[in-house]
């Protein structure tokens, strides 16, 4: 089995979002990053699972620059077997997942994982890109991922319930919450990490399709009205004549 | 050129969040001086597309396929590129749902087709192509310009309300080649829980966190939410201990929702919970912490104990809808 695992560097989740350069970049200062939560909790650890049981290979890769590096390390310290880091830093979705798949497409993967979207620019696209990229099925938002042979018995997330697919490998599969349970790497994983493969491969030329021209802040709340608890009446009326919603 | 609207349907009815999309679409072609015109997969029946126009479709092209009545995304995409090539369509709109997600991204790389995913405003066109989506879970917004010559939005649900226009759509069968060969991903089952409204298209939300001790004061939430027509919802401890089941979860890790009306009893509104949430239009916290943060992001609050409180609510809104 060998699996690759698309990793990407997101802003910890209590981070500050503050933007500079009038408004054009985050603001990164003081921010610790972490590894994309639905890439690290739920592909790479399902990725890692299988691995475990069916033997086989875990590749990671990253499109970014050098400060990716600690982010793939970690992944590696949870069990990743080797990293591939494409020098390039874009935003552009098209742009990443080209790169993505130029390097899938000598590696013949049996399964690509991608989380189902980065917790900052919430593109929720590369997985799809990739797959078409590369000809290949894709499943979207998959909660629950099993292996029989070469057929994978997939979850997938729909309005209001679940569809259960049936696919034969390979498969890109995006990954959300109930693929597997979060690990913490151990002593022995980190320090693995650190002389386990790390290459880092320059981008082939792709286009770019789109660019962020801007980012705003949402504009302040108010501020509260509270309503006395023994008074559930007055709220019941504010729902309906001021804040309309009932 | 003109404006094509991917439309989906779950056992043939349109999804609400697909007549969003059609209505986006329409708004968009009118700012560019063109027509909107909508494509439908699957079994249909002709007065559910032709009241697309409902919502300023001119034209439905449907296929009327049996084996699409469920996405195989691969199939779609072709199937949805096709459309665009024979109507001349430079943009393309989706739902920002579940099929959405699994489309609308395939179709970008095919047609090297600048993708912005959920789009929150009506594009600027003054100049280039420019449109609005949330970034970083709702915490903040981009302007995210498409310059690519073909261009995908997907619209989130629950963004833009429904403003019925009274019309009917022409609807044109389509029938593009389709190989059996192409359905990779099979559809062994789908399991939705029938007769409730899905938490992504819910207008309004009852939710529960852990403040509500166990999954057996559960009642208190389903009562509220059943006068209200309301969806219910949880955080991350209350489904990750299984005293609700996961798609209720709610928050950066979970679903993101934008009902009209979101309650939260007995939830901090920790960072991770809100960005869930926060594009809620109104807010209404009920904690006995009176420093619990979510009051900060709140636009009603009452700071009381839910096991008082919320019953004597429920009570209150019953007697307000006999009314
Ligand atoms: C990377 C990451 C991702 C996460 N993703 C999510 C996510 O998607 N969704 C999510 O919800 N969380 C998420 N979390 C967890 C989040 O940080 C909080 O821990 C969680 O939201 C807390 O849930 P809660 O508010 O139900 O419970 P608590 O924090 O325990 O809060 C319970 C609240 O109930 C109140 N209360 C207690 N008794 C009563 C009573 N009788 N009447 C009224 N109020 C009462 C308390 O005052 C308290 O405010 C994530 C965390 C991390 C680190
Ligand atoms: N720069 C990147 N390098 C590698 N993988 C990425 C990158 N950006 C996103 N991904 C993967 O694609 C998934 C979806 O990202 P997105 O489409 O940007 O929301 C993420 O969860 C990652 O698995």
């Amino acid at each position: 089995m060998k699996i690759l695992v698309c990793i990407s560097k997101t802003p910890d989740t209590t981070a500050k979002i503050a933007f500079t350069d009038n408004n054009t970049k985050f603001n990164d200062a003081g921010v610790t990053f972490i590894i994309n939560p639905y890439d690290e909790w739920y592909a790479l650890v399902r990725a890692l699972e299988l691995k475990e049981k069916l033997g086989g290979t875990v590749h990671l890769i990253t499109v970014g620059g050098a400060d990716a590096e600690p982010i793939i390390r970690k992944a590696l310290a949870l069990g990743g077997d080797e990293a591939f880091r494409v020098n390039a830093d874009s935003q552009d979705s098209f742009y990443i997942a080209s790169q993505i798949a130029e390097h899938a497409k000598a590696e013949h993967y049996d399964i690509i994982f991608t989380g189902k979207e980065t917790i900052d620019y919430n593109g929720s696209s590369i997985g799809g890109m990739v797959a078409e990229l590369l000809d290949l099925p894709y499943v979207s938002v998959a909660a629950k991922f099993e292996l029989e042979g070469t057929t994978a018995t997939i979850n997938r997330e729909v309005e209001g319930g679940e569809e259960i697919d049936s696919v034969s490998l390979p498969v890109v599969v995006s990954c959300q919450k109930g693929m597997a349970e979060a690990r913490i790497p151990n002593m022995r994983g980190i320090m693995a990490a650190r002389t386990k493969p790390l290459k880092v491969v320059e981008p082939v030329a792709a286009d770019t399709l789109t660019s962020i021209a801007g980012f705003e802040l949402p504009p302040a709340k108010a501020g509260v009205k509270l309503v006395s608890p023994d008074n559930v009446e007055e709220l019941v009326k504010l729902l309906h004549e001021e804040a309309k919603v009932i | 050129m003109s404006v094509l609207v991917f439309a989906d349907q779950h056992e043939g009815k349109i999804k609400k969040a697909a007549l969003e999309a059609v209505q986006y679409g329409a708004s968009v072609a009118k700012q560019l001086g063109t027509a909107v015109n909508a494509i439908v997969v699957g079994e249909v029946s002709n007065d559910e597309l032709a009241s697309l126009g409902n919502y300023g479709a001119a034209k439905v092209l449907h296929v009327a396929d049996a084996r699409l009545n469920d996405i195989e995304p691969g199939v779609v995409t072709k199937v949805v590129a096709a459309a665009a090539e024979k109507e001349g369509a430079d943009v393309i709109i989706f739902a920002h749902n579940f099929s959405g997600k699994a489309i609308a991204p395939r179709l970008s790389a095919r047609l090297k087709a600048g993708l912005v995913a959920g789009a929150i405003e009506l594009p600027d066109t003054s100049n280039g192509f420019v449109v609005k989506k949330n970034v970083f879970s709702g915490k903040a917004f981009a302007k995210v310009s498409i310059s690519s010559a073909k261009k995908i939005v997907s619209v989130l649900p629950n963004t833009f309300s429904l403003a019925p226009v009274g019309g009917t759509a022409a609807v044109e069968a389509f029938s593009p080649a389709i190989n059996d060969a192409d359905f990779k991903v099979k559809v062994v089952k789908v399991e939705t829980v029938s007769g409730e409204v899905p938490l992504t298209e819910a207008e309004i939300i009852v939710s529960g966190g852990r403040g509500l001790k166990g999954p057996e004061n559960w009642g208190l939430v389903e009562d509220l939410a059943h006068v209200l027509g309301a969806a219910t919802a949880a955080s991350r401890p209350v489904s990750d201990s299984g005293w609700r089941p996961h798609h209720e979860h709610v928050g950066q890790t979970g679903l993101t929702v934008r009902p009209n009306l979101y309650i939260a009893i007995g939830i901090s509104g920790a960072i991770q919970h809100l960005a869930g949430v926060n594009g809620s239009k109104v807010i209404v916290v009920i904690n006995k912490d009176p420093e619990a943060p979510f009051f900060k992001a709140a636009d009603y609050g009452i700071v009381g104990d839910a096991f008082e409180v919320v019953p004597k609510l429920t009570e209150a809104l019953k007697k307000y809808k006999a009314n």
